[in-house]
């Protein structure tokens, strides 16, 4: 019934409805416009949705609100000017964009980045895992009604945020990478302030299991909806804790271990149950895990020394080539592939982002179920718009 | 005659003044709890602690520009929020806050009070309808549904209570109270009338018509200035009638030592206030296909069940 795609056909349906309605008397469906305005669309995202009741019939992403023209933007930046670029895109995991980044011209360039310098770069972007999954788990408890745990996870977020500014000053949009290793090596007092955080941080995690783990309205309002097989998810390209959550075990940091992850002790978080709840709680293990591995990484630091930038020349010319560099970000597998010409500034660079390819399996997830799990389905899939849209 | 005229219009002065006076305090105690309750202030700049801050949110929403939307049917729209707010006030009127404090005794309040609460969902349904607005239907629609499922449970857990003090004067049954409350004896009834409530006063879980992440803002998406500020007193002053209430059936009433009857009433009316708070600050909301399951498939059956055994136990006792 999507032949000329929902948008064309409800406008059609508009201009006849009037007659049709005075000749017959019949049902049709309730066309409604979720967003780009609405509180639970996290961002700008527009969903059209077909309605018979509350009962989605169909439904179509509607993105582009929050398009910046990143990757072309890309194109009349030189390769160090464009980093900053990579914060926007998914604003609230900033370090982990600018690793994807920062990879990929390290390939490109051939670069060998000093061992201090990477595990800084593997702490700070677990840290910023536990951060966006703080944000993820806040927004999506308040989507689903509960509200109070949004605010104790904007509490411990605001430990991390602190930890950030301590490094680089900045707490949102970090750009803390450079291409070779990282801007400053890190402060006095860091490591203290850090491994207070991951000694206090599982304690409070357990404020949240306490509220919505095993509450009966959180269940019957995640287990069995917006379910969606391994399969469909890996031909629509779902990735990170989504594709988990349907008992795919499909991590970039174990399949393709980059900056020295294969030397840490870690597992990932898979859940069989392909459901809104068993996505939940592959975020809720991700937490625990990055939480495992920023630990060590501290431990790392207090005895590996050295410098934290590789030599890089001050203006980059890559060879001719082409590079693709993907990492685990934490909404799932980050991609930068870079064309360079040989000059100063990239040809082209196209981002595979994660959020995009998520969204994707929106439509099957929801379809036939009612309005409410929409809602709970969107926050399931952790998109942002930034990232979308780029 | 006349005395007595002057002395029942008083009465009125003095309860609906009162009531909406505490009405806007109560939306302030609730920020306040709830804001201590997850980490933050509350209110703080208006006056010292905010305590002006319902007043300063009344004005605000006085002077608010008055926007109908286009597609609106204007009358409709204009007389549900009226509707809503005049049913939850006039229910105030049978309230007995003490032995000697109502408006006027009424030897059907329960009745009244039951009946009028309906009417009042009504202009919900009518808020929702008259917006001309997708969400806002959606939002009057389910609270159709809701109504649906939770008038019946709410009024079944009140037989039983009735059946105990044999009559629907509520001032007789807090009288029946004197040796033991209620509650004693229908906790079950207790907690199905509690859980009712929460579906009368739409408040979460159960707060499906105007459920802010899924219908923008329900039934009163469309509503601003001081007509969104109808149904938000409305929606307070039911939840003083929904405690006072279960004050009544199942607490004792003003019943209490030491203290004057009336401030044992406020009393325990806050602690079932307090209450409704807190369940907001922990709970998720249920989808409203459950909710309507727990009341037809859990609720009822249950009720009904007390019914019958509150019967037999009077029969053999």
């Amino acid at each position: 019934m999507l032949e000329k795609g929902l948008l064309g056909k409800g406008s059609v349906e508009g201009q006849v409805s009037d007659d049709l309605m005075k000749k017959t008397l019949k049902t049709k469906e309730l066309w409604v416009n979720m967003g780009p305005q609405h509180p639970s669309t996290h961002g700008v995202l527009r969903l059209v949705l077909a309605l018979e009741g509350e009962r989605i019939v169909d439904s179509e992403v509607v993105i582009g609100y929050l398009h910046r023209g990143m990757e072309k933007l890309a194109e009349s930046l030189t390769y160090s000017q464009f980093l900053p670029y990579t914060d926007r895109l998914d604003y609230i995991s900033s370090n982990a964009m600018n690793f994807g980044y920062v990879l990929a011209m390290e390939k490109l360039l051939g670069l060998e980045v000093p061992e201090r310098a990477q595990y800084i770069r593997v702490m700070m972007a677990e840290l910023t895992r536990i951060s966006s999954h703080l944000v993820w788990l806040a927004t999506h408890a308040l989507d689903i009604g509960a509200m109070t745990v949004f605010l104790y996870c904007f509490r411990d977020r605001e430990a991390i945020l602190d930890l950030f500014e301590m490094v680089c000053g900045a707490r949102l949009i970090t750009s803390y990478f450079r291409i070779g290793g990282v801007a400053n090596d890190l402060p006095e007092g860091f490591i203290e302030q850090a491994k207070d955080f991951c000694k206090i941080f599982p304690k409070k995690a357990k404020d949240y299991d306490d509220l919505i783990l095993k509450n009966r309205m959180w269940l019957s309002r995640t287990v069995n909806v917006a379910k969606i097989s391994g399969e469909d998810g890996l031909n629509l390209g779902l990735s990170g804790p989504s594709i988990r959550g349907s008992g795919v075990y499909w991590d970039i940091r174990k399949d393709e271990p980059y900056s020295g992850y294969d030397k840490l002790d870690w597992e990932i978080a898979v859940e069989p149950g392909c459901d809104v709840y068993a996505r939940y709680l592959v975020r809720l293990k991700e937490m625990r895990e990055s939480c495992k591995i920023v630990e060590q990484c501290l431990d790392i630091l207090e005895k590996v020394e050295g410098p934290v930038m590789a030599k890089v020349p001050k203006v980059m010319k890559p060879p001719k080539g082409e590079v693709y560099a993907s990492v685990e970000a934490p909404k799932g597998e980050l991609g930068f592939y870079i064309v360079s010409d040989g000059s100063t500034k990239p040809y082209r660079v196209k981002i595979k982002a994660p959020s995009f390819a998520n969204l994707i399996s929106l439509p099957t997830m929801i379809k036939g179920h009612l309005v409410a799990d929409v809602i709970a389905a969107i926050g399931s899939i952790d998109v942002v718009l930034g990232e979308v849209d780029r | 005659m006349g005395q007595e005229l002057v002395l029942v219009i008083i009465k009125m002065i003095v309860v609906f003044a009162l009531a909406l006076l505490v009405v806007a305090y109560l939306t302030y105690l609730e920020r306040k709890v709830i804001g201590h309750m997850q980490l933050r202030l509350g209110p703080m700049r208006v006056g010292p602690h905010g305590l002006l801050q319902p007043i300063a949110d009344g004005l605000k929403l006085f002077v608010k520009e008055d926007i109908v939307p286009h597609d609106a049917s204007k009358w409709t729209f204009y007389f549900a929020p009226i509707l809503t707010l005049v049913m939850s006030l006039v229910l105030l009127a049978v309230i007995p806050f003490s032995y000697n404090f109502m408006v006027t005794r009424l030897n059907i309040g329960v009745l009244y009070v039951l009946s009028l609460a309906s009417v009042g969902t009504m202009g919900i349904l009518l808020a929702g309808w008259a917006s001309g607005s997708k969400y806002p239907i959606l939002g009057g629609l389910r609270s159709a549904a809701q109504m649906f499922s939770y008038e019946i449970f709410l009024g079944f857990s009140i037989i039983g209570v009735l059946m105990i003090s044999g009559s629907l004067d509520l001032v007789k049954i807090v009288e029946a109270q004197s040796k033991m409350w209620n509650i004693v004896y229908q906790p079950v009834a207790f907690v199905i009338y509690v859980i009712a409530a929460l579906g009368e006063l739409n408040r979460v879980p159960f707060d499906l018509p105007e459920a802010e992440n899924e219908l923008v803002a329900g039934f009163h998406t469309e509503y601003s200035g001081f007509k969104f500020a109808y149904f938000f007193l409305a929606e307070y002053a039911n939840m003083i009638v929904v405690s006072c209430m279960a004050v009544i059936l199942f607490l004792g009433g003003w019943k209490g030592p030491f203290l004057p009857g009336i401030i044992w009433f406020l009393i325990k009316m806050c602690a079932f206030f307090y209450f409704f708070i807190w369940v907001r600050g922990t709970f998720p909301r249920y989808r409203y296909d459950q909710f309507m399951r727990i009341g037809w498939k859990i609720m009822l059956p249950v009720v009904l069940a007390n019914i019958v055994v509150t019967g037999v136990v009077m029969m053999l006792v």
